[in-house]
């Protein structure tokens, strides 16, 4: 019982919006996909629902091609980043709609529109118009159109982006437990890796019309195969700097260098970039293994508990997260301190060469 | 550049507009310092736009003066204010060029070449476009004419202030991390009075050096960061600013202690008697969980964030976060929840209670 893409890829116009891509999606699952703007989220979405047709390969669906079929006929719903709802109908035949197109008896409708209205908070809300609603009530109410007709693909393509934040975080708190009761695939877009990470389940992170990796999402976070997918499963951004392994040491520019034991012991001698989140850089010495950067400030901004600590170390430039609030200076010089078992170590092409010894229990 | 004075400032949509309610926004007196970054932080619907507006002056406000430095602006229509302005979306001319676009406000002062030339050259620096300078703006992303538009709000130097309504909602995240600090350099280069309208606290909290917080057509609280998190003045601060935002319980207050549900919680410092609904808060990053003596807790679900936890439970029946960090163990017999006393507030009908000794 998945979802399964073989080999499918989406050629327009000779330009390639997503690269052959193989991927399965069990049943009951929740699946982020985790990508920059143009990064083939939404053809990749398309493609699962049956919207637009693959230039290559095909579609399963619970282990029938169903590539070519068209939407209508298939369960899929779909959830944009803008509420659709029909202004001048009720919540409640907002939520109807597509069950009554569905030809369904009026009991069954009005047995589907309460359970799944009490399962997304609309219950009290039935009899208003949609302009009568909150911006979350009215997305929720797009949510429950989705629910309703039981399908078992719903794609949900940055849904939250156009709520206030708070709303948001209210919302983005409930995704999961209404994907738990509906037990449908679930697929949700977003640009940002704080909502993957919230959301949990799988993550397929994309770059480019390619998935980069897909597995758990704090397995990805935490043990990502590259260093394109560190870098957008990073926010802030991923700290990087050139790196030497040479014998038992590691060699971070003239200076600064830490014993390569543990996951590293085994790493050949070379060149590598090394690549770490702007969390684990600190304002001291953690741990006894730390080792110190000189760093000048570029600029502090300050969330009210914590502080984001733009900083440059010769040519590259580094974000950390510190807790607290430290107002520096501009231009400030400041040591920096990073754990090396918080470092991930990439070869020159990109692929992850050592995993961050705390990532793997190292 | 100019200090900016809001006196007696009220606003109200309807022609005569009797009580409270009938104002968008209720009376605010305000001083906004010259060469101060100010963001507008509140959800939709709390006066934050009619508030800009008015600033800018697409809006007249029914009550109140605005100033701009000595001088009264209230009638003066928005091209008489001299102030620069970057919209929710992109505002650029597509058969121009990306230089062109950004010179626009100069040439139409009638500036210079060569100043111009160098003015243009730095901004392009500063929102990455050097590259693109020569090419038409049509057909470019909605992101890359978002900057356009940023780099023209900015070319000027001789504006009062530049206003920003929401201006990075259209960005790719990490495009905002650059952008972001390239305004907060630039804030600090030119020292214009910026105001930013957002609903996202990050952006405000990390642009500005003094946050406006508006709920319901009221300013509730004006204050860094910092104060905003650990001593906000409204329930309402506590809840919108961090995430998750405070949690808050109905409590008594009897000195220097809390009673709730029966339980003894430690306060910081003694309070005099309150009047009113009384409640505590103390936000997640403040509480901690421990199998020793504690307020009962029940663990609903543990989300990993990354670089922490975000540990969903119930307290006496009402929903309560904790914050953990990464790597923390969580063991089945942590049932009970500890606040650190000293950053438990006290709010009385929903505002914040000064400990006796305390300003």
């Amino acid at each position: 019982m998945a979802l399964e893409l073989k080999s499918a890829s989406r050629i327009v116009k000779g330009q390639v919006f997503i690269q052959p891509t193989d991927l399965v999606l069990e049943k009951g699952t929740m699946n982020v996909l985790l990508g920059p703007t143009l990064s083939g989220k939404t053809s990749l979405m398309r493609l699962m629902a049956g919207l637009d047709v693959p230039s290559s390969g095909s579609i399963h669906w619970h282990g029938t091609d169903v590539t070519g079929q068209r939407v209508q006929d298939r369960r899929v719903a779909m959830v944009y980043q803008q509420f659709i709802n029909y202004p001048a109908m009720s919540v409640y035949d907002n939520i109807a709609s597509p069950m009554r197109l569905m030809g369904k008896s009026v009991a069954e409708v009005d047995r589907a529109v309460r359970s799944t209205a009490e399962m997304l908070k609309l219950t009290p809300l039935l009899q208003r118009k949609p302009l009568e609603l909150s911006g979350g009530q009215q997305q929720r109410c797009a949510l429950a159109r989705a629910l309703v007709k039981g399908a078992g693909l719903v794609l949900l393509d940055e849904p939250l982006a156009n709520l206030d934040y708070k709303l948001r975080e209210e919302l983005r708190a409930e995704i999961p437990r209404i994907f738990e009761e509906s037990g449908a695939i679930f697929v949700y877009a977003t640009t940002e890796p704080e909502e993957a990470l919230l959301l949990g389940g799988n993550t397929a992170t994309m770059w480019e019309g390619r998935i980069t990796q897909f597995g758990p999402t704090p397995q990805v976070y935490r043990q990502p195969a590259d260093a394109i997918t560190a870098r957008l499963f990073s926010e802030p951004p991923m700290n990087f700097v050139a790196c030497v392994k040479q014998g038992h040491k590691i060699h971070f520019g003239a200076d600064t260098h830490a014993p390569a034991d543990g996951v590293l012991a085994g790493l050949p001698d070379g060149a590598y970039t090394a690549g770490f989140r702007a969390n684990h850089l600190q304002l001291n010495a953690h741990s006894g293994q730390s080792v110190a950067f000189d760093c000048d400030v570029t600029a502090t901004e300050i969330t009210g508990s914590e502080t984001f600590l733009h900083a440059s170390h010769g040519d590259n430039r580094w974000v950390g997260l510190v807790h607290g609030v430290h107002a520096l200076a501009t231009g400030q010089s400041v040591k920096l301190w990073l754990d090396p078992t918080h470092v991930y170590f990439f070869d020159p092409a990109g692929r992850l060469a050592a995993p961050a010894a705390y990532a793997v229990g190292g | 550049m100019a200090q900016i004075t809001l006196k007696n400032l009220a606003h109200s949509y309807l022609p005569n507009p009797k009580g409270d309610a009938d104002f968008a926004l209720k009376e605010m007196d305000h001083v906004w310092q010259d060469g101060g970054a100010y963001a507008l932080l509140g959800s939709s619907g709390c006066g934050k736009t009619t508030l800009l507006n008015i600033i800018s002056g697409i809006v007249r406000p029914s009550h109140g003066r605005v100033l701009f430095g000595d001088r009264d602006v209230t009638d003066e229509e928005t091209a008489a204010r001299n102030i620069a302005q970057v919209f929710q979306f992109p505002v650029v001319y597509d058969t121009m060029t990306v230089r062109e676009n950004l010179a626009f406000p100069l040439r139409n002062r009638g500036m210079d070449a060569a100043y111009i030339a160098a003015r243009v050259g730095h901004i392009a620096q500063m929102i990455g476009m050097e590259d693109r300078l020569n090419r038409k703006a049509r057909g470019l992303t909605a992101d890359a004419k978002q900057k356009i538009s940023l780099g023209r709000g900015m070319v000027r130097e001789d504006v009062n202030a530049i206003l920003f309504d929401e201006p990075l909602t259209v960005i790719d995240p990490h495009m905002k991390w650059e952008l972001r600090t390239q305004l907060k350099q630039l804030h600090r280069q030119l020292g214009h009075t910026m105001i930013y309208v957002t609903h996202d606290q990050t952006e405000a909290l990390t642009f500005a050096d003094k946050v406006v917080v508006m709920y319901d057509g009221r300013v509730v609280q004006m204050g860094t960061p910092e104060e905003l998190f650990e001593t906000p003045a409204h329930t309402f601060v506590g809840y919108f600013i961090g995430s998750p935002g405070m949690n808050l319980m109905d409590a008594t207050i009897a000195g220097n202690r809390a009673h709730l549900n029966g339980c003894d919680v430690a306060l910081g410092a003694s309070y005099a008697p309150v009047v009113g609904r009384s409640q505590i808060g103390i936000r997640p990053e403040y509480c901690s969980l421990t199998s020793g003596a504690g307020l009962p807790v029940t663990l609903r679900r543990v989300e990993d964030v990354g670089r922490h936890r975000i540990i969903r439970a119930d307290l006496f029946g009402q929903a309560f976060n904790l914050i953990a960090p990464e790597g923390m163990a969580i063991d089945a017999d942590m049932t009970r929840v500890v606040f650190a006393p000293d950053k438990i507030n006290v709010f009385a009908d929903d505002w914040r209670v000064a400990a006796q000794g305390s300003v």
